[in-house]
């Protein structure tokens, strides 16, 4: 019965095939990287990276443990500033500017390149004072701002309806895929452009793996992000594209829904299908 | 039988299972083979114990195809294979469902020469149909073929043939208009001849689908619904 009630609604059959195959939307790309190499002191970890970002979409690398993808994912921040001995020639052009120029500011560099790690790192502080951490800095103190941005960086993580009667608790106090939101919500407070995240979903278990993923796809709406898995199945699920590097080198870059059902390289076919090369 | 295509997985496990889905797709396609070969020899003999094999023989395809099917279902659910993996898988899905299809037009022709036996004796027609259906055996039996070799490099000429059966289907249903319209009293039994007829132009059919899920397969492109020409042209870019 409920078949012949929603068929009797007159639908037009070949709009819906239309927007189903749409595939030529042009996308405009947010960080593009070029020729980009990479040594820690004498090895070369990064092998003339060439590949880019698409605005507000999600661009995942994956690849076996030390191909290099979260060392290209530090670099994007300049977390690998951070490390002795790390030297880089080529370029990563967030819109058009070189990150590595001279003239950057690699804290305001920062705030617009947001990042969250594997494990959550929330400050040993109350929620409220979590997120409102990075306009502090920033020297906003007016309590309406905070306020709001709080509501909205918490509404923003999915986050603020299990928090929102304790704001002022101490956040340690959360579970580990809460922590792992705030600590989102802390990103997303001083309005990135990029959100860069590690393995953010790796020390959860399945369902707050799922609440991070279902996240992602709403936070691409605001961010371009770029995230580095281990998980081929999460890549898949949240991506649009997916990069794939091995030995520290760009293996292949494509649409997700091509690079799982029909990759063009063979060694990306034997990673994502569970074979030795 | 090459074996590259589906071995090498890290998991051992992995490698059997898709091994084992492989043999029984194979192996209930032998036995689907046999059953057009033992149709059309009951219907040209008019032997009724083969007849009756066929349509016994059609428990144990229904029975492959229950069984490849759950397993395929298990390999997803438990592994999310993903690339070729995970096109074989579909592509195995789609052909044992083509195969099941096949083992029914056996059955019908299987049924139709006991109907047939049962009222005349051997007529001149069944040298031409012998033909044709030599035609689509041998469509089937290249495609499994290519599904044990896991390679499509000859697919074209299989998909070719289809239109050879084609036009063999179209003369004999002429020659059964003629028939027909020569002496009413021939209607009845043309009639009959048609349906087997069809049967058979019906197997060459799903034997072309059974290609076109393989060059899916193997390249990964959906080339249902093209016409010979286009399907030999994407085939060579």
């Amino acid at each position: 019965m409920s078949t012949s009630e929603t068929r009797s609604h007159s639908f037009d059959a070949s709009s819906i095939l239309r927007s189903t195959h749409d595939h030529n939307v042009p996308v405009e790309p947010c960080l593009r990287v070029e020729n980009l190499n990479l040594y820690y002191g004498k090895k070369q970890a990064l092998f003339g990276i060439n590949m880019e970002m698409p605005k507000k979409k999600v661009t995942a690398f994956i690849g076996p443990s030390g191909c290099g993808k979260s060392t290209l994912l530090r670099c994007i921040n300049r977390m690998n500033d951070l490390v002795d001995n790390v030297t880089i020639d080529g370029k990563i052009l967030l819109h058009d500017d070189n990150i590595f120029d001279k003239s950057v500011n690699v804290a305001a560099l920062r705030r617009r390149v947001g990042m969250v790690f594997q494990k959550p790192n929330p400050f040993p502080k109350s929620i409220f004072e979590n997120v409102t951490y990075g306009l502090r800095i920033q020297g906003i103190n007016d309590k309406r701002v905070l306020e709001e941005t709080v509501e909205n960086s918490l509404r923003g993580a999915a986050l603020w309806d299990e928090v929102k009667d304790r704001l002022n608790d101490n956040a340690l106090g959360l579970s580990g895929g809460q922590q792992q939101r705030l600590v989102i919500a802390r990103a997303i407070a001083i309005s990135p452009e990029v959100l860069l995240l590690d393995e953010p979903a790796s020390a959860l278990d399945p369902i707050s793996t799922l609440k991070i993923e279902e996240l992602i796809n709403e936070l691409k709406e605001k961010f371009t992000i770029v995230i580095v898995t281990h998980n081929m199945q999460q890549a898949a699920r949240v991506s649009d594209y997916t990069a794939f590097m091995y030995m520290g080198e760009l293996i292949e870059i494509g649409a997700t829904s091509q690079l799982f059902t029909k990759p063009s390289k063979k060694q990306t076919e034997d990673y994502i299908t569970g074979r030795y090369g | 039988m090459d074996n590259s295509k589906i071995a090498h997985h890290i998991s051992e496990n992995f490698n059997k299972e898709l091994e084992d889905i492989r043999n029984k797709v194979l192996a209930m396609g032998g036995l689907v083979e046999e059953q057009i070969e033992l149709a059309i020899k009951a219907l040209t003999t008019g032997d009724m114990e083969l007849a009756e094999s066929v349509i016994k023989q059609d428990n144990d395809v229904d029975y492959f195809e229950m069984e490849i099917d759950a397993e395929c279902t298990q390999i997803i659910a438990l592994r999310q294979p993903a690339a070729f993996d995970l096109r074989l898988l579909l592509t195995v899905l789609r052909i044992i469902n083509e195969l099941e299809r096949i083992g029914d037009l056996a059955e019908r022709i299987a049924k139709m020469a006991i109907y047939l036996s049962s009222k005349e004796g051997k007529s001149d027609h069944y040298l031409e149909l012998q033909h044709m259906a030599g035609l689509v055996k041998e469509m089937l039996n290249g495609a499994l073929d290519s599904f044990a070799r896991m390679s499509v490099d000859d697919i074209t000429e299989i998909t070719g043939s289809d239109a050879q059966v084609d036009y063999e289907y179209a003369s004999i249903i002429r020659q059964l208009i003629t028939q027909m319209m020569e002496d009413p009293r021939n209607i009845t039994r043309s009639m009959d001849m048609l349906w087997t007829v069809r049967a058979l132009e019906r197997i060459g059919d799903h034997s072309r689908y059974i290609c076109e899920h393989l060059i899916y397969m193997v390249k990964g492109e959906d080339v249902r619904h093209l016409t010979q020409a286009e399907l030999e042209e994407k085939m060579k870019s």
